[in-house]
Order: C-alpha cells, then sequence, then structure tokens
C-alpha cells in the first residue's frame, strides 16, 4: 500500500468547493515510532477550524499519541521519532527550523489528570502570560481566561488561594482557563473528564462547546457517548495486531452522526455498537 | 428447586453461632503477639545508643555549660577557666566554606541527573561516582586536600577546611538533589512544557520550587554531618588556639578540639571537651530538626 502523504487540506482543495473545510492542523502521519515499536502508522487526519474534533479508539489504538505529536509533547519522550508531516497553519512543525517551544504556545494541551502549579489561582492563568511578557493589563486577561472556562464566578474571592486546593473539576476548568490565557490557536485536550466526576464532567463538556466558537478543538475520550455529545468530527483509530506487534492507525472519520450511524467500516460498526473485545 | 427467604432463615439458624473471641491459646494469635513485642522491645533497643550518649553528655558537660564557652579561648596548660569561642567560629566558618561550594554544585549537577538528561551515560557515571564518595573514607579526603591545596599553600587554613568538607558534603546534596527533582510529578512537568515553557524555564520556575523541600533536607542533613567530621579537618585546618583572623591559617574547629583536649591529663580541658561535645551535638542536632521542618512541609 503506498502512504497518501497529501495533507486533508491539500485532499479537501481539490475535490471541493466553497465548502471545503478549513483546517488548523492538518496531519498526514506516516509512522510514528518508540525506539523500534511502531506505535501509529497511516493516520491521516485534521483538526478543523472552529469545531471539535473527537479522536476515539479502544486502549492502545494510538489516539493519545496522535494528538500528542500534534503540538510536539512527544518530544519529552527521547526515543519518539515520527515521519510524516503536521501542518499548522501552513508550516510543518516537524521541519527542522521549527522550534517545539513556540509551537507549544499556540497550541494549548489540556491533560488527563488536572495538573494545576502549585501556586495561587491567579498566578496559575497568569504563568503563561508571564512566560511571553504579556504587555497588557495582567489582571484583565486573568479574569477573562477563568470567566472563559466558566470558573470566575467560584474563583473570584480567591484568587490567593493555592489551585490545588480546588476540586478536581474546578481544577480542570483552572488547566483550561491556564492554557487559553495564553490564546492560542487549538486546544489539544487528552481525556480532560476521564479524573472527574458525571457532574464536573457535564460542565467541562458544556464548556467545550463554548470554547469552540474561539477555538479549533481536538479531544481524545475513551467515552463514546461524550464524543457523540460534544465532537463535531470523529475519528475512530484501532489496533493493528496482525505482524506481531500493536500497531495504532486511523479506520475512518467523518461528521460524527455519520460516523456512528452509518459507519463505513465494519471495524467501526463494531465497535460504536459496543461489539468490540 | 428454589429457595425462599424462608428457607434461607432456617438454614443460618440450624448452623451453630461460631466464636470470634480473640484467644491466646490459638497458635497464630501467640505467635503474632509475641512477634509484636519483639520487634517492640528491639526498637527501643535501637535507639538506645542515641540516648545513653546524649544523657552521657548532658551529665558530664551540662554542668560546664556557660557563657564562657562561646566567648572565650581555649586555656592554656595548667590554667582554669576558658572556653572555645573560636573553635565554634572556625566550625562554623568551615562549614560556611563547605556549604558555599558543595550546595550550587550538588543542586545543579542534581538538575542535570534529575532534569535534564537523567539515562545518559554521563548522568550514569555522575550517579555512581556520588555513590562511591559517599562511602569514601573522609580521612583520605583530608589527605587529599592536603596534598592538593594545604602543600601548595604552605599552610593549613580554614579555606582547605572548608573545601575537604565540600567535598564530603557534595553527594549527600548532588544526590538527595538528584531524588527530589525526580519526585517531582510528571504531570507537573507536562503542564509547563505544553503551555510553552522552555526546558530552563520548567526547570526554573516548576521542578526546582517543587523538589525545594526535598533538596533543603539533603542540605541540612549535609550540613549536620560536616559539623561533626574531624577526620578532613585533622590534615586540612589543624587547630588553633586563637581567633580566627584570615581564611588562610590553622583553624579551630570544635570536632579537632575535642580531639585535642580529651587526650590531656588536665581536668579542666576534659571537662571543656565534654561541653564542646555537648555544643557540637546540639549543633548537628538543631541541622538535623530543620532537615526535617523541609522534608515535612507539603508541596
Amino acid at each position: 500500500m503506498t502512504t497518501n502523504l497529501s495533507t486533508p487540506s491539500a485532499a479537501a482543495a481539490t475535490t471541493a468547493g466553497a465548502n471545503a473545510p478549513q483546517y488548523a492542523i492538518s496531519a498526514a502521519i506516516d509512522k510514528i515510532y518508540y525506539g523500534d515499536f511502531l506505535a501509529v502508522r497511516d493516520s491521516v487526519i485534521g483538526v478543523e477550524k472552529g469545531k471539535i474534533t473527537g479522536f476515539i479508539g479502544p486502549s492502545g489504538c494510538g489516539k493519545s499519541t496522535v494528538l500528542r505529536s500534534l503540538n510536539r509533547m512527544n518530544d519529552l519522550i527521547p526515543i519518539f521519532r515520527l515521519e510524516g508531516r503536521v501542518d499548522f497553519m501552513g508550516q510543518d512543525i516537524y521541519a527542522k527550523d521549527i522550534d517545539p517551544v513556540s509551537v507549544r504556545r499556540h497550541i494549548g494541551m489540556v491533560f488527563q489528570q488536572p495538573n494545576p502549579f502549585s501556586m495561587s489561582i491567579y498566578e496559575n492563568v497568569a504563568f503563561g502570560l508571564r512566560l511571553n511578557r504579556y504587555k497588557g493589563n495582567m489582571d484583565e486577561q486573568v479574569e477573562r481566561s477563568l470567566r472563559r472556562a466558566g470558573l470566575w464566578n467560584e474563583v473570584k474571592d480567591k484568587l490567593k488561594q493555592n489551585g490545588l486546593a480546588l476540586s478536581g473539576g474546578q481544577q480542570q476548568r483552572l488547566c483550561i482557563a491556564r492554557a487559553i490565557a495564553i490564546e492560542p490557536t487549538v486546544l489539544l485536550m487528552d481525556e480532560p473528564c476521564s479524573a472527574l466526576d458525571p457532574i464536573a464532567t457535564r460542565i467541562v463538556e458544556e464548556l467545550m462547546l463554548e470554547l469552540k466558537q474561539d477555538y479549533s478543538v481536538a479531544i481524545v475520550t475513551h467515552n463514546m457517548q461524550q464524543a457523540q455529545r460534544v465532537a463535531d468530527i470523529t475519528a475512530f483509530f484501532s489496533v493493528d495486531v496482525s505482524k506481531g506487534g500493536r500497531t495504532g492507525y486511523l479506520v475512518e472519520k467523518g461528521p460524527t452522526k455519520e460516523l456512528f450511524d452509518h459507519p463505513r467500516e465494519q471495524l467501526t460498526r463494531e465497535y460504536v455498537s459496543g461489539q468490540f473485545s | 428447586m428454589t429457595m425462599t427467604t424462608a428457607d434461607f432463615s432456617q438454614a443460618a439458624a440450624a448452623k451453630a453461632v461460631p466464636s470470634m473471641r480473640r484467644s491466646f491459646a490459638e497458635p497464630r494469635n501467640l505467635r503474632s503477639y509475641l512477634l509484636t513485642l519483639s520487634v517492640w522491645l528491639i526498637a527501643i533497643i535501637a535507639s538506645v545508643p542515641l540516648f545513653s550518649v546524649l544523657y552521657m553528655l548532658i551529665s558530664q558537660g551540662g554542668a560546664r555549660l556557660s557563657f564562657d564557652l562561646f566567648t572565650q579561648l581555649p586555656p592554656a596548660g595548667f590554667m582554669p577557666g576558658g572556653g572555645f569561642g573560636n573553635a565554634i567560629i572556625g566550625t562554623l566558618v568551615m562549614v560556611g566554606i563547605g556549604s558555599l561550594i558543595s550546595i550550587p554544585i550538588g543542586i545543579l549537577g542534581g538538575i542535570y541527573l534529575g532534569a535534564i538528561s537523567p539515562d545518559s551515560k554521563l548522568s550514569e557515571t555522575v550517579r555512581f561516582v556520588g555513590k562511591v564518595l559517599t562511602g569514601f573514607p573522609s580521612i583520605l579526603v583530608g589527605v587529599f586536600v592536603f596534598g592538593a591545596l594545604v602543600q601548595a599553600m604552605g599552610t593549613f587554613s580554614a579555606l582547605a577546611g572548608g573545601v575537604a568538607l565540600a567535598i564530603g558534603m557534595l553527594p549527600t546534596v548532588l544526590l538527595t538533589s538528584e531524588q527530589a527533582i525526580r519526585m517531582v510529578p510528571q504531570r507537573m512537568k507536562d503542564a509547563a512544557v505544553g503551555i510553552g515553557c522552555t526546558t530552563t524555564q520548567t526547570v526554573w520556575k516548576v521542578v526546582l520550587p517543587t523538589a525545594l523541600p526535598g533538596i533543603m533536607t539533603g542540605i541540612m542533613l549535609g550540613i549536620a554531618s560536616a559539623a561533626g567530621e574531624s577526620a578532613p579537618l585533622l590534615f586540612t585546618a589543624l587547630f588553633s588556639n586563637f581567633w580566627l583572623e584570615s581564611l588562610v591559617e590553622p583553624t579551630a574547629s570544635l570536632s579537632i578540639l575535642i580531639y585535642n583536649f580529651s587526650g590531656m591529663p588536665f581536668p579542666n580541658q576534659i571537662q571543656l571537651a565534654w561541653s564542646a561535645s555537648l555544643v557540637l551535638v546540639l549543633i548537628v542536632l538543631v541541622f538535623n530538626i530543620l532537615s526535617r521542618l523541609f522534608g515535612n512541609r507539603k508541596v
């Protein structure tokens, strides 16, 4: 099989007209290795502007690996190696002259475990602004970010309190406020609700729907109902064990309703209907 | 055949109520009890040496404890009175020099080992060397600094003593810093990297503040053990009966004073040695307690 290296945006531009989807990130991942281990292969995926893209699939299917390679978080793992391209606004973020630190300032990330810093709520949000020597009014930007994260009313009277003293759901919204304070273009969320209770989950999900007006969002989730509730587009990944390894790959992607109601692939049908082992 | 609720309660009633009382007649209970008791006793025995040493120091050295000890110089041969103010200052100055050298190197090295490149060849080598240095005979450190510094400078000095103490403190500070830095959860580092921190910013703004209590514990333990060292000072700082005036002259220290005076045939000096021992133990104890306080601080 030959790998299609053309990016989704390029492919879409040639086939569709005015309604062609606009991509904030378009990735054509040929292979991702951890050392000798082939973790992901042949996955062409994009993050559409102003929409939520959900990544679903069984454990070990590489959905988190793919998400974390969209802002070069995987660079932290020394043995990580990617073949292919990840385009962000027309630039390949894996090109040699690209600084991964500035990539991450434009493509923010929210993690599985809420991970506020051990400092005040205010300082948590101001952290990224200080890194970037923010010139504007710090207090206003902190308030705006906390408001957009739906946390302002709960914390406005205790901004000096340590961020770790908040509840899990509040901590996760604090992390979202911290991520959006520096106004990234894309927000990547790696199972952001898996450590939260159902009520906190619902609040964060509502927040995501608000956020997509300003940001392009990609979310990894274990929870198919969550994908159906929030994602506009869903990508289904699976694991290929045929060659002795466990290699993840993209099975299919499409508008969420279509993917769940009329999947094109047999594997997808089995997974979304719960027959997948 | 299906069972009804009534059938169940009848079955339960038919069974005798089991005895659940604790009984030492049962061998496993007795064994457990005896083992607990012996572990308890051994734990007490383990703490006997420290408390008997403390008791002896307080009873022998406590009698002479007075303000004079801290302000006066050691007395000559048959003279009464006197103190060891110069030795206290000497110990503090040399531990200070040792800290100034070993703390920056130890912390920066710990950052490299724990955060920058934990698995590199260099890290593995440095870690191994650090562990070897931990068990290195301190008298040899003294001999080394004697050859490297004292002979070159032509004099025993506080500087040489400080360098010798630094070599002793370095592995403690280095390895505990590394440990503390490694304990910083990966999700904290992820958060910093994810928001666009460079490696330096991640270490400086997130990793170090989080690891600080652990690093301070290591520093305090290093200081505590350095303050009590005598062998490295024997060949480097020697001793002096006078106040410290320069860093490049022979310098008094509590540990060497104890060593010198305890062997003298004069009761006054022997008493002073006891008091100096008590003061030294108190100094070491203070730093040990400080290390516990830092260690207990919640992140």
